[in-house]
């Protein structure tokens, strides 16, 4: 039985997966009349498709890609990507090139997600076993999570906007995605090479180290040493085997020896290709000064840059400091509480990094949702998941009027248009909030099962 | 004794002698052999087709290159001078306009367009003789004075947003040149004012006496200009020469309003006027400081041809030609010019001098014309007529687009200038762009008569510097070669509209922002009248300034852009909510991490009571008791008090910290 309804879900997935890649491909024959490469919810200064081209123009016409202030990416996007944006075949449209790499680099995205997905589960199977858990918990309803989170990836309207409104973020979400493979599957350079890239493009996975050494040194899914030895203590048996590994600093160090190297490496080709521009001090400047000074104020999904737009001068630099440190403040309380799950804290990371960076966009909306893909078993009892859903929905559909209203037809005025922003940015907090919760929920049902005692998690 | 005193005696005289001569040296400056000051003030009248007068009236102004000891000045502005050794200027020009040059109508290749029409607003541009490093301070501090001086708000310029450094679009300078415009700066008498005051006799004496404030600003175009050449010295101790050259350019509508009503047949016949009907003064004598006083009357090529076209004959240079059958002059000129391609069988304007010398304060200088017949002609335009508009709509991007159009009549010029197989037409076209018009250059397109042409094929030459936000405008410098059979060339290219802080938007932030003007030139052509008779002309600057050979240029429309707006009334409501929300994050998050359930917070309590010996548990007892209450027993409400304790000691840090940042900023 469960055979056949295994079969049928890995039918349904490909149809799945082929349809939102024929999807796409249809959209891209007409990406003219969609004009999404300007929207502001997908192209923001740092992954925009036209800033890109304007780099790559820059720097064929001999000047640094970075003079004047249009192109605020990595100089390496710009050898690889840089000549899609002109290639043109004749009786195809403009950046067909361009797009089939954003479709393929989603598909990618999306097969590495169902792999760690797998992984997540078949870890989070053996910790239930450890645990003498399999019978309490009916291990047989739990859905693939690796699939779903693949679909909700591929399939999610985030995702087919960024990805044909031609922007980079399947391409940073892609160097992101690759290192959470690495680390789960223990592929120690791929996962280094994979902080490096995201790091290297955007800066805020950076953060995911924390994740990725968690994840190298206990494994994908441990439950609480403290749990197991609880459990153990009133069986009064206690089987060392059995017992989850301690932290192990190997992979760790072989992490960092090999994250070293990449960004070595990373940093001499971006030398090499602006070896007679301005350099890497300016290359520094002009990304992640960009990034962490916020200087474009052109409108897009997140507050900071009416916010930015409109405080008073001499406060600014206080608030940059507040809002980046707001980031950074979170990162330890998170990581001490979810230490045990590795991959929900990176789920967790890249959800705040993607509600308080400066430009954020859908395609980071889209990586997270589909990370969020992973714990459908865990969240089974999140609250608020309708109304979420819901929330989602409705800004992503007042959002685009809002920003007609006032820029287009100019009969709204900016507030409208950041009222949306706001109710996104606090649907984010809800989600993100109420999915820790519902985790650490999740974990004390589990130790109530193991110490026998009442149900009495839900308070 | 008397032998010593001799030679005292004879020493005094000496120093004596010496020092009287050295008094009269200083006062007159008259030295053989040197150069004087020297001042020129001329009129130049010309009738447009649209029944429009040009008076243009050009002062020049010349110092010679003098010791450095003499900062005293006879007749030149010492102001100028000042301006000129303080800033190490080499040349410069400023001109304040109001009005476009209608190019259509008024002309665009003789050399009063091309010199001095100008785009509305300010114009100031500027070539330094200093090292690269320190031209920016000199055109900072050039702009304050010349603010200063003139009583506008050229001190704008000073921003480095504000002005840019081409590389090849004005006289090659190697970087040394700053050009800055201000496209909405408003002309009024307050600039007119100072600019008199340099003129040695002002407004009281001679032409400038013409400049009748009211009758100025009623003309349709309206430009005041002062251009700089400081000669560089030969050695060391001197000082430069300088050459001011003052025009104001102004285009007035002769009030005919009777005439024309009195008689319907007169409808079609150019109106009459005379300069106390336009100016309601006449020149009583000329400014006896100069050297010359002259006013000029010009009739344009295609006038001229026009003229002998209906009589046939050469009527405006015979006797009595101020009475001819056309037109009639109420004075009689004192010479007459005519161009030197009248030799070369092609259409020649004419020059008409008075010389104002004759005239005195009982017989006041009046030039009236009166026309007899109706005249229509065009004036000679420039190759290609430039326009420049932009498309798209709302206010998220567009695209600027610069047309060129090929005009009627130099067709045949062009044909007959370039009879080989590979015509080509040099256009040069320099364009600044405010930096919150974000310019993508790849997306560059041209067309040719409405065809798209490759990039590459049509523009030879280009220079890119991109605008960096809040830092400096962005510059193209382009050079296209077009065929001479175009009849009409495009280019386009996209922007997007930045958005700015609330503080950078001036007061009428919904009027929209200005791109100033395009230059477009034609290097190939040259803009120059050369007159006959050459031996008379070198003491008029204004004729030896039309034979200079200068390429033709045109300035293109000013745009209005409008930006998109924020909310400017509420900044605080938008801190405050935003900041709400921020809380609501750090906040929310923070308690579902920290919060424990009843049953854990037992669980912990038990073990942390187990763990602890006898003496601690003792002290917390003690503390206890000493706060008042007693120890809390398992059944006790646990989370109420911890969580108000450590949320206030959270409270007090954050305030804390927030208060060092704040003390920290503010110190």
């Amino acid at each position: 039985m469960e055979k056949v309804k295994k079969k049928i879900g890995s039918f349904s997935f490909w149809n799945w997966v082929t349809a939102s890649i024929i999807f796409r491909l249809i959209l891209i024959y007409f990406p003219k009349n969609l004009n999404l490469s300007s929207r502001p919810e997908v192209s923001t200064p740092l992954t925009s498709f036209r800033r890109l081209a304007e780099g790559y123009w820059l720097k064929q016409s001999s000047m640094s890609p970075y003079a004047g202030s249009m192109y605020h990416g990595s100089p390496l996007l710009l050898s690889l990507l840089g000549p899609l944006t002109i290639n043109r075949i004749e009786g195809q449209p403009n950046h067909l090139l361009y797009s089939l790499v954003s479709v393929i680099a989603d598909v990618v995205s999306a097969m590495l997600i169902r792999a760690t997905g797998q992984n997540l589960r078949l870890a989070y199977l053996r910790s239930l076993e450890s645990l003498d858990l399999v019978k309490q918990i009916e291990v047989s309803e739990f859905l693939f999570s690796g699939d779903i989170a693949a679909l909700i990836y591929l399939c999610n309207p985030f995702t087919i906007v960024a990805c044909v409104g031609l922007s980079t973020s399947p391409i940073e979400n892609m160097a992101v995605i690759l290192c959470l493979y690495g680390a789960c599957s223990r592929l120690i350079p791929l996962a280094a090479f994979g902080w490096v890239i995201a790091t290297h493009l955007s800066l805020y996975p950076a953060i995911l180290i924390i994740p990725v050494i968690f994840l190298l040194g206990c494994g994908p899914d441990s439950p609480p040493r403290k749990l197991f030895l609880q459990r153990h203590q009133q069986k009064e048996v206690l089987n060392q085997s059995k017992l989850p590994p301690r932290f192990s600093w190997g992979p760790v160090i072989h992490f960092a020896f090999w994250a070293f190297l990449w960004s070595v490496y990373v940093l001499v080709l971006c030398g090499i290709s602006l070896k007679q521009f301005g350099g890497l001090w300016e290359m520094f400047k002009s990304t992640y000064g960009f990034i962490l000074t916020v200087e474009d104020l052109s409108p897009n999904i997140g507050v900071l840059w009416y916010f930015f737009a409109e405080v008073f001068e001499f406060f600014r630099n206080f608030f940059l400091i507040v809002f980046h440190v707001n980031i950074l403040f979170m990162i330890l309380p998170l990581a001490i509480r979810l230490r045990h799950r590795p991959c929900y804290l990176a789920f967790v990371y890249v959800a705040i990094c993607s509600m308080l960076k400066s430009y954020p966009s859908v395609g980071d909306s889209a990586l997270y949702l589909g990370l969020l893909g992973w714990f459908v078993n865990e969240l089974a009892d999140m609250q608020f998941s309708l109304f979420l859903f819901c929330g989602y929905v409705g800004v992503s559909l007042l959002s685009p009027v809002m920003h007609n209203l006032w820029i287009w037809r100019g009969t709204g005025n900016a507030n409208f248009y950041f009222a949306t922003a706001m109710v996104y940015a606090c649907l984010q907090i809800v989600l993100v909030v109420e999915g820790v919760s519902a985790m650490l929920n999740h974990d004390r049902k589990l130790r109530n099962l193991i110490t026998g005692k009442p149900q009495d998690a839900k308070s | 004794m008397a032998l010593l005193r001799r030679p005292l005696l004879l020493l005094l005289l000496i120093v004596t002698h010496q020092f009287l001569q050295f008094r009269i040296a200083f006062g007159s400056v008259n030295e053989e052999g040197q150069k004087q000051e020297e001042f020129y003030e001329e009129l130049l009248l010309k009738p447009l087709p649209d029944r429009k007068l040009l008076t243009h009236f050009h002062f020049q102004s010349s110092a010679p290159p003098s010791t450095s000891n003499g900062h005293h000045h006879h007749l030149f502005p010492k102001a100028i001078s000042q301006l000129v050794l303080k800033f190490q200027v080499k040349e410069m020009e400023l001109s304040f306009t109001q009005g476009r040059w209608n190019y259509e109508s008024w002309g665009g290749f003789d050399p009063i367009p091309s010199s001095n029409a100008k785009p509305p607003g300010v114009e100031l541009w500027a070539v330094f003789d200093a090292p690269q490093h320190l031209i920016d301070a000199l055109w900072k501090n050039l702009t304050h004075t010349l603010s200063g001086l003139f009583c506008a708000s050229i001190n704008f310029l000073e921003s480095s947003t504000a002005y840019s450094a081409p590389e090849w679009s004005f006289p090659p300078a190697s970087g040394k040149l700053r050009y800055g415009t201000l496209p909405r700066e408003a002309v009024c008498t307050e600039n007119l004012t100072p600019w008199l005051k340099l003129l040695p006799c002002r407004d009281k004496a001679g032409i400038s006496m013409l400049l009748d404030r009211p009758s100025i600003y009623r003309g349709f175009y309206h430009s005041q200009r002062l251009h700089l050449t400081s000669t560089g010295s030969g050695s060391e101790g001197m000082d430069p020469g300088i050459i001011l050259e003052q025009t104001l350019t102004v285009v007035l509508q002769p009030d005919s309003q009777r005439a024309s009503l009195a008689h319907a047949s007169e409808k079609h016949i150019q109106p009459r006027w005379s300069l106390s009907s336009i100016f309601g003064k006449r020149i009583s004598g000329r400014c006896v400081l100069a050297e010359n006083s002259n006013v000029y009357f010009l009739l344009d090529r295609g006038l001229v041809a026009e003229l002998e076209h209906i009589h046939k004959e050469n009527v405006l240079i015979s006797e009595k030609f101020w009475t001819n059958p056309s037109f009639e002059l109420s004075a009689k000129p004192d010479r007459i010019f005519i161009e030197e391609s009248r030799l070369l069988s092609k259409n020649a304007s004419v020059l008409y001098k008075f010389e104002i010398e004759k005239y005195s304060e009982s017989e006041p200088f009046d030039l009236g014309l009166f026309w007899k017949t109706p005249v229509v002609w065009l004036c000679q335009q420039a190759p290609l007529h430039a326009s420049r508009f932009l498309m798209g709509s709302g206010n998220e991007r567009g695209a600027i687009a610069i047309s060129l159009k090929s005009t009627q009549s130099s067709e045949a010029f062009m044909g007959s200038n370039s009879n080989d197989e590979r015509c080509e037409l040099r256009v040069d076209v320099f364009q600044v762009v405010p930096w919150y018009v974000k310019v993508y250059f790849h997306s560059l397109q041209v067309f040719v008569d409405q065809q798209p042409k490759a990039v590459s094929d049509i523009i030879e030459k280009i220079h890119v510097s991109p605008s960096k936000d809040k830092v400096s405008p962005g510059v193209m410098e382009l050079v296209l070669t077009l065929p001479c059979s175009v009849s009409s060339a495009v280019l386009t290219i996209e922007f997007d509209k930045g958005f700015l802080h609330i503080d950078e938007y001036p007061p009428d932030a919904n009027q929209g922002f200005d791109i100033p003007s395009a230059i477009v030139s034609f290097p190939n052509f040259h803009a120059r009248m050369v007159f006959l008779e050459n031996d008379s002309l070198n003491k008029s600057p204004l004729l030896s300034k039309f034979q200079e050979k200068s390429p033709v240029m045109s300035y293109t429309e000013v745009l209005l852009v409008p930006l998109t707006t924020p909310d400017f009334s509420m900044p605080y409501n938008v801190i405050t909510i935003t900041c709400t929300v921020f809380a609501l994050y750090f906040g929310s998050l923070l308690n579902a991490l920290r919060r424990r359930v009843a049953e854990e917070e037992r669980f912990l309590k038990d073990k942390a009571a187990k763990k602890m010996g006898r003496i601690p548990l003792l002290l917390t007892k003690l503390f206890a008791k000493l706060r008042g209450r007693h120890l809390e027993g398992p059944q006790a409400p646990p989370a109420s008090s911890s969580f108000i304790n450590s949320k206030s000691v959270l409270k007090v840090i954050l305030i804390a910290g927030l208060a060092a940042c704040w003390q920290y900023y503010f110190s």
